[in-house]
Formats: C-alpha cells, structure tokens, sequence
C-alpha cells in the first residue's frame, strides 16, 4: 500500500516535469540527435563503401586466378608474359617493413612516453611534444628520399653488399615517422593515470623507474596497446616510404637488405602505370587492397579486445 | 601529555610549511609515542593531510613548497625533512594508506608483495609468507587466500582498503600514516578498519588522520586538534574529549563548527 502511494506520487511528479518542458526544446534536442547519428552513420556507408568497392572488383580477379594460387605461389610478375598471381612476396614485404619499423618506434616511442609523462619538468614537456609531433607532419615524400639518399648509403658502409633500395632504410624510417603516434598517445593514457595511483607506490618506497615501469605502464595498458595497434596500423599503410626506398620489386624474401615491394607500394606503382582498367593486370590491385583491408581489420579487432580485456584500471 | 617514561618515536619541530606563500603549517610541535594511535582531528583544510604527508616525505615529487623545522625519527635521531636523507629510506620505515583505496593494477598477492619487490626480495617463499602475515594481520587472509592471482579490482571497496593496509605492513614499517582511511566506506567497512587499527598498535606507530570525531574518540590513545595551520592542542584522547584545555578544541569537539 504504502509503496504503490509511493511509487504514484513519482510519477506524477515526472509528468510534470516532462509537460513543463517546451515542445521546441524537444524537437530541437531531437533534431540533433538525428543529425550526430547521420554523421556516425555517413563514416560507416564510407567504410562499408570501400570494402563493397574491392571485393566487387576482386571477384573478376578470383574468377582467373584461383584463391589457392593466391594465397600459396611464391611469385608475384602480374606483369610478365609467364604472370604469377602469389601475393606472398608483397606480404612479406609488408610484413619485413613493418616489423623494423615498429622495433624502432615502439621501444623508442615507449621511453619517450615515459619520460614525457613521468619525469619532465610541464616546461620541458610543452616544448619537446610539439616538437616531436612535427615528425608525423613532414610528407611522407620527404621520409621516402631521406631513407633512399641518406639512411641507406649509411647503412651500406655496415652492410657493404646491400643495394641501394632495400627494406631496411624504408623500415628505419617508417619507424622515425610512426614514434610521435606511439609517443603521443602513450603519453596521454599514462599521463591518465591518476596521481593517487603513483602516490600508492611512491609511499611504498618505490623510484620513478619502478613506479613508471610497475604501476603507470600496466595502469595505461588499454591506451598504450591502442598507441601500440595504430602503429602497426600506419606501418602496413605507409605507401610513398617504401615505394621510394625499397625498391618496388616483388621479392619473396625475409632478408631486411634486399629490396621488395610491399602490398602498398604494389598498388601505387599498377594505378600510376598505363594498365588499362579492367585487365587482369588492373584488377590486381583491387585484390591485393582487399588483402591490406582484412590486415587492418583483424588489427582493429584484435585492439578492440585488447581494450576490453584491459580497460582502463583505475 | 606523552608521559616521558613512554619511547617518542617520532618528533615534529617548530614545523612551518608553506604552499607557495600559503602558510599551511604553522609552528607545530609533536610528539610521536612508540605503539600508540595518534589521530589528528579538526576542520577541513586545516593542514591534516599537509602535516602527515610531511612525514613520508610525499611533498618531494610536488614544486613551490618549502619548510622550516624538523621531523626526528628515533633512535637514530636523524631529521627525516633534511635534504640529505634519501626520501626512499624514509618511505621504508613510515609507510602510508590513502583516503581513497588505491591498489595497483595488479594481483592481489602483487599488491601485497609491491613493497618487497621493490626492495629487491625476489625469493617466492619469502614472499609468499610475508604476504599471508600482512593480509592476516589486515585480516583479509581468509576471504582471499583462494584468490591470491585475481585482480585486486575485483575486491570490494572495504576490502580494497584492507589490501592497502597489508600493503603498508608488508614491509615491516615502524610508523604507518592513515589520511582519512575510512572516508570512503560504509559503516561496516569502517568498523572493521578501526578495529585493524586498534589492533595494529600493538606492533607500530600509528598516525591516523580522520575528521569523524568519534572515530578518534574510538581508536586513539592521543589526540591532537588542529585549527588553520596550527597543532591547537594535543593530549589523551579522553582528555581532548572530556575536558580540554582550549576554548576552540571545545567549542569544534561540542559542534560549534567544522
Ligand atoms: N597542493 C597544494 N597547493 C596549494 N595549497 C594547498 C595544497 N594542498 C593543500 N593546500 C592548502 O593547504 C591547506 C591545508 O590543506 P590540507 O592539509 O589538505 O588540509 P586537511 O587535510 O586538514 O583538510 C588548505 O588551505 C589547502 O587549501
Ligand atoms: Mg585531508
């Protein structure tokens, strides 16, 4: 009895509160509602697109060479009188590339974030973030030439048989380019963290280092793998590095020093040449981009349940 | 007063602390007697929090502070405010447990165990019975002692601060600071702390922050009243609570204000 009285009397207190509010008001609130949901849903139909784009392109293709040829033959001369449609080769390349990139920029990355999180004085971390954030400004153009002019001759003088384009001044640079992305926003999930965690381990008798390495990093653990992912991300994508630097040969290869061509490179390289679209040759692309898309897409799961599984823990 | 048979463990000296211009502290005396519970009552903002953190040196990773005075940790005597005492030997001895439970991101056998690592014990036996003393003594060992690798998050908040408790044990401190340990719990939470408290006198020092004047009432062998910065008065809690010296202790313990 005394409940349902209750229960009545805060109803009709929220029916008055509902009718004292203008009609306008609500249609506005409504109003925008809709238009943020278009806005969600535009980048969706975008994503959607693209992925629609390629793999109605990419049938054509998979009608001529078979998935199995595909995925398991070691060459790739889509070019050549005797073509060969393995993507192998341009995986490997990607896979090589991207791998002496991130063991440059994720170790580097991670320390710069520690320090900029945990030790520089605010002054020294307003001027140094900026700065380091200018890496990722300059064209990727300018990286490229910087891998092709100047890191590889240097690396030549320790690897004297290396040629000139090879895998391993591209991926030295992709690596230079991608630190801000992995500095940044490694910085920001541990700068995140609150004080009152750090205290808890200060107060223990804990140093800096050990406060840093033991509490911060597995506090900000879901915003570090994020910083971690969108690495690997930028790294598989990166186009005009390599494909200035590493040669633009297929090359079926894991040796850092030989030149290769990488999925990205490939497809630059057919849409600048004069393939006629529609040819086998042209369809090529489409193909090898479907490939890159489920890449960067099992990346993006794989960071989603990273998250989940190590949500933020404070 | 302490009486002087007591051992002082600790002893606070013309202490003035500033926060830039902002005097917080204003010359405070006190002394610490060995295996007792000192609580430090009064209104907010009065200089509590400021006063304990002095004592484990929890200023030094903030800028534009200064002080004056000392702290004096017996036996040896040393003035643990001195520039030259490493920070980190002091921390060792007088460990600390927060207004807020903050357990590390870790398991709640490496929670316990943070202090000894850092302090390089590696050794997994050593560890393991370090461990289950402080989490008996913070009376959590039964509720947890089949979930010593589960995330400490997953602990309720009551036993969250029990785990920071053991924590702070762990390393075998001689003064352990509690900030308003149980500002954040429900009442049965809280009984459950102040008994730990009560109990854990018997083998440290205990500095306990708290502005529930009943809680003080209930735990504390000393208590000491600040007002603006100023230690106002300090002596036997039942003193402080039936008949103290100074008007404002009396008029803030009747209720006048805070
Ligand atoms: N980090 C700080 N910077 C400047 N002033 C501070 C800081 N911390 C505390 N204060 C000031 O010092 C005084 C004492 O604060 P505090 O020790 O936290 O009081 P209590 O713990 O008794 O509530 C207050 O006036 C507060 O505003
Ligand atoms: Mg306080």
């Amino acid at each position: 009895m005394f409940k349902l009285t209750d229960h009545q009397s805060s109803n009709s207190k929220k029916m008055r509160l509902k009718s004292s509010r203008g009609f306008s008001a609500r249609i506005y609130e409504k109003i925008i509602e809709y238009v943020l949901f278009l806005a969600a849903l535009a980048s969706v139909f975008v994503t959607l697109g693209i992925a629609y784009v390629l793999i109605s392109e990419s049938i054509p293709f998979f009608k001529v060479v078979s998935i199995i040829d595909f995925i398991t033959d070691k060459q790739w001369t889509p070019l050549f009188a005797d073509a060969h449609f393995g993507i192998r080769p341009l995986l490997a390349g990607t896979f090589v590339t991207t791998a002496i990139a991130l063991i440059v920029a994720i170790p580097v990355g991670s320390v710069i974030a520690i320090y900029l999180s945990e030790y520089a004085h605010p002054r020294a971390r307003e001027i140094l973030k900026p700065i380091l954030e200018l890496l990722s400004a300059i064209p990727t153009v300018v990286y490229g030439y910087f891998a092709l002019l100047f890191v590889s001759p240097l690396l030549q003088k320790i690897f004297v048989n290396m040629t000139g384009f090879n895998m391993l001044s591209a991926g030295i640079v992709m690596g230079i380019m991608i630190i801000p992305y992995v500095s940044s926003l490694s910085e920001d999930a541990m700068r995140a963290v609150p004080m009152h965690m750090r205290e808890g381990s200060f107060a223990m008798g804990a140093t800096r280092l050990q406060t840093s390495v033991n509490v911060v990093v597995p506090a900000a653990f879901s915003g570090i793998s994020a910083a971690y992912i969108l690495a690997v991300s930028r790294a598989i994508g990166e186009t005009m590095i390599v494909a200035i630097a590493a040669g633009m040969q297929p090359n079926f290869t894991l040796n850092p020093t030989e030149p290769a061509s990488t999925i990205t490179a490939y497809i630059v390289q057919v849409s600048l040449g004069d393939l006629p679209h529609g040819s086998i040759g042209y369809q090529t692309i489409f193909a090898a981009g479907l490939t890159l898309l489920l890449f960067t897409f099992a990346l993006n799961i794989a960071g989603h349940f990273l998250k989940k599984k190590f949500g933020e823990r404070y | 007063m302490p009486t002087e048979l007591e051992n002082i463990k600790a002893e606070v000296k013309d202490l003035n602390f500033y926060y830039g211009d902002v005097k917080a502290l204003k010359g405070v005396n006190l002394k610490i007697p060995e295996k007792k519970v000192i609580s430090l009552i009064g209104p907010s903002g009065c200089g509590k929090t400021t006063l304990l953190r002095c004592f484990n040196r929890m200023h030094d990773f903030y800028t534009n502070h200064s002080h004056t005075g000392e702290i004096i940790l017996n036996p040896e005597g040393v003035n643990i405010l001195d520039r030259k005492i490493d920070p980190i030997e002091v921390r060792m001895r007088i460990s600390m447990v927060f207004q807020k439970p903050n357990p590390f991101p870790k398991t709640i056998f490496e929670n316990v165990a943070y202090g000894l690592r850092v302090r390089g014990v590696t050794k997994r036996s050593v560890l393991l019975e370090r461990v289950e003393k402080a989490l008996t003594v913070s009376a959590l060992w039964n509720e947890v002692k089949d979930r010593l690798d589960q995330q400490a998050f997953n602990l309720s908040g009551g036993q969250q601060q029990r785990l920071c408790i053991a924590r702070a044990l762990a390393i075998d401190p001689e003064i352990v600071l509690f900030d308003e340990p149980t500002s954040a719990l429900d009442p049965i939470a809280t009984a459950r702390i102040e008994e730990l408290v009560s109990e854990l006198k018997k083998e440290v020092s205990i500095l306990i922050v708290t502005h529930n004047m009943q809680q003080a009432g209930r735990i504390s062998d000393y208590t000491g009243f600040m007002y603006m910065g100023e230690l106002v008065e300090f002596g036997d809690t039942d003193k402080i609570f039936t008949n103290p010296k100074e008007k404002l202790t009396e008029d803030y313990i009747s209720g006048h204000f805070g």
